[in-house]
């Protein structure tokens, strides 16, 4: 087992307002991720220590490679002290970086600006190929230094595999410590989390709002499950669906315009659809079992949710209108909390095999393959990476809720912690647009 | 501006802590299905800042009723069986109690809480206990209470009143409880 910690230090009080100032919500815990599996072929990469990225704490390169170490898909190689120091702009010995068995090389470099800025260029080199792949320059101010590592390891990851990266993007979770509840936003990475609301009563199901800037979830603050919809910049909510009975289970239509919820108002949990604001609700369920947990196919035509109608919880599909769903799952007596991939083509969810185990389990929708991608036992809340190569959720390991990771093919694993509490409900965010 | 934050957030807060029972939010307009209707609005963001908002200092309603020890109405709580909804018969005693109460007290209310065991999806598990929560509710009904005295909401698996995975714990947690008006 390759064992790597990341960990960061760095707080982001500068980002918050006065108005999160004033309430004072205590110090954060650091998420830790552990790379627990990794893929087969790993690309081999140098990434050579960028001339200047000192002024830059913690550094450019030491993040851009741990974010390609954390995919599973790249191992980056050891680069002893080079004299001179190589940037971009230098000439590239394709044979001596061969003899150090790297496939690919990235260089840059880091400059102040006279106006307090700075500068980070990089260029990505095919060794194999010896050929330069691109590059980019930047200019940031320094306390952006994290988010352009997480953009040049998008852009090395995406030129490497095809696939567009998600170093760039956030997750959100609710970490439980005591009787007190946070709903935290951090980098894909677990650094520089922040808090979005501290209660204490439970929060459940955060939903990214398809431009990234809003989050749908259930709060119990008033005793009871009430759906809200929250503004990550102005930390404002507003209270969408409070009817009679249970509110729960928001999730975004992909443009954004409508959230489907599980409402208890008209007796027993069925689907309807609301819009952000709270208006416009109109039922989409009529059974008289329960139906939970909706979910849109990405191009918006479907709802995916759980349902016991059949006599078991099992995943159904009906048009995002409403109308006749069709059975989804067959095998086993539990199979819940659908979450389609951002390309359409496979739904991840979770089942309970024969042992009584909940484990997240990825169903191929053209040719009916389930495939079970862990060996976790008490696996809740997949959500799929917006490019659709990993799946994070939560689960139980000694006692203690932690989120993992795992890859569309359940090669690679990482492990989320905190320091003493419990981590549960992940919601994985979108691109950054 | 700061003043003026601070007090649209307590103004916020303030109406989140209206009471559950309250009515139902304002009628919802008519169904408008055109894209972006009541939707997102896009705003320049800089950088990726997150405000946060805290709840945590908030004090829960006080006062309780119906409490002598010695009298019926101080049993608030149905158990149930692994993955059933059924109120078992040595419960119906209490809940005819209550069903009376209210009959009685007309301006009374209660709020019905279900909850689950941990195991499982906890929106799943949402839907669940609201199943037992709504069958309590139905019994209240059937024995004379008024639709608008009794809510049944589900807490899923978030209150668990046992901590620990055992299956003692798993059975204290499969329950329902009564709390009137005042209590919650």
């Amino acid at each position: 087992m390759q064992s790597l910690f990341v960990r960061w230090i760095s707080r982001a009080v500068a980002l918050l307002s006065s108005l999160l100032l004033l309430v004072a919500l205590p110090a954060q815990a650091q998420l830790s991720i552990e790379i627990t599996g990794a893929g087969a072929n790993r690309i081999p990469i140098a990434i050579v220590p960028f001339p200047g990225e000192a002024a830059l704490p913690p550094g450019i390169t030491s993040i851009i490679r741990a974010d390609l170490e954390r995919s599973g898909l790249f191992r980056g190689l050891e680069v002893p002290p080079l004299m001179p120091q190589p940037t971009e702009a230098s000439n590239v010995d394709y044979a001596e970086w061969r003899s150090r068995l790297a496939d690919a090389l990235v260089l840059g470099s880091v400059a102040a600006r006279p106006d307090g800025r700075y500068e980070v260029r990089f260029r990505l080199f095919d060794v194999v190929k010896q050929t330069p792949l691109g590059g980019v320059a930047y200019t940031l101010a320094k306390d952006q230094a994290r988010a352009t590592a997480h953009r040049i390891a998008d852009y090395v990851y995406e030129k490497l595999t095809g696939v567009r990266g998600v170093f760039s993007t956030r997750i959100a979770y609710v970490v439980k410590r005591a009787n007190r509840y946070e709903l935290q936003i951090a980098d894909s990475d677990g650094a520089d989390e922040e808090t979005a609301l501290a209660s204490l009563e439970p929060i459940i199901s955060p939903a990214w709002a398809p431009n990234g800037k809003r989050l749908a979830y259930v709060s119990f603050e008033n005793k009871k499950p009430v759906v809200y919809v929250h503004s990550l910049l102005d930390g404002k909510r507003h209270v969408v669906a409070n009817f009679k009975g249970s509110n729960s289970a928001p999730a975004w239509s992909p443009d954004g315009a409508k959230l489907a919820v599980s409402l208890s108002r008209d007796n027993g949990s069925q689907i309807y659809l609301i819009n952000p604001d709270g208006s416009g609700v109109r039922r989409l369920t009529y059974s008289s079992a329960i139906d939970t947990e909706p979910f849109f196919s990405p191009d918006g035509q479907f709802i995916y949710f759980t349902s016991d109608r059949g006599g078991s919880p099992q995943i159904y599909r009906m048009p995002a209108s409403g109308g006749d769903a069709q059975r989804i799952t067959f095998d086993g007596t539990y199979n819940v909390s659908p979450r389609v991939s951002p390309d359409g083509k496979s739904l991840a969810y979770i089942a309970r095999n024969s042992e009584g185990k909940f484990q997240v389990a990825l169903l191929d929708l053209t040719t009916q393959q389930v495939q079970i991608l862990t060996d976790s036992d008490r696996d809740e809340s997949p959500s799929f990476a917006p490019n659709g190569r990993m799946i994070l959720y939560a689960t139980v390991i000694d006692g203690r809720g932690v989120l993992s990771a795992v890859s569309i093919d359940g090669r690679v694993k990482q492990r989320l912690t905190v320091n003493a509490g419990d981590v549960r409900e992940p919601a994985w965010g979108p691109f950054i647009q | 501006m700061r003043v003026i934050l601070i007090a649209a957030l307590l103004a916020v807060l303030a109406g989140c802590a209206s009471a559950p029972m309250s009515q139902e939010q304002p009628p919802a307009g008519v169904e408008d299905r055109s894209p972006g209707a009541g939707g997102v609005q896009s705003q320049g963001v800089e950088g990726r800042g997150v405000t946060g908002v805290d709840l945590t200092g908030r004090k829960s309603a006080g006062m309780s009723l119906l409490t002598d020890p010695s009298s019926i109405l101080s049993k608030r709580s149905i158990y149930y069986d692994f993955d059933k909804f059924d109120v078992k018969d040595e419960y119906k005693p209490m809940i005819e109690a209550h069903a009376a109460y209210l009959r009685d007290h007309p301006e009374a209310k209660v709020l019905i809480q279900g909850n689950t065991d941990e195991r499982g999806s906890r929106e799943y598990n949402v839907a669940l206990g609201q199943r037992r929560a709504d069958g309590v509710k139905k019994l209240l009904l059937l024995l004379g209470a008024k639709e608008d005295q009794v809510e049944a909401v589900s807490l899923g698996e978030e209150k668990p009143k046992a901590q620990g995975s055992s299956e003692e714990a798993y059975a204290q947690n499969r329950r329902c409880d009564i709390l009137y008006k005042g209590e919650y």
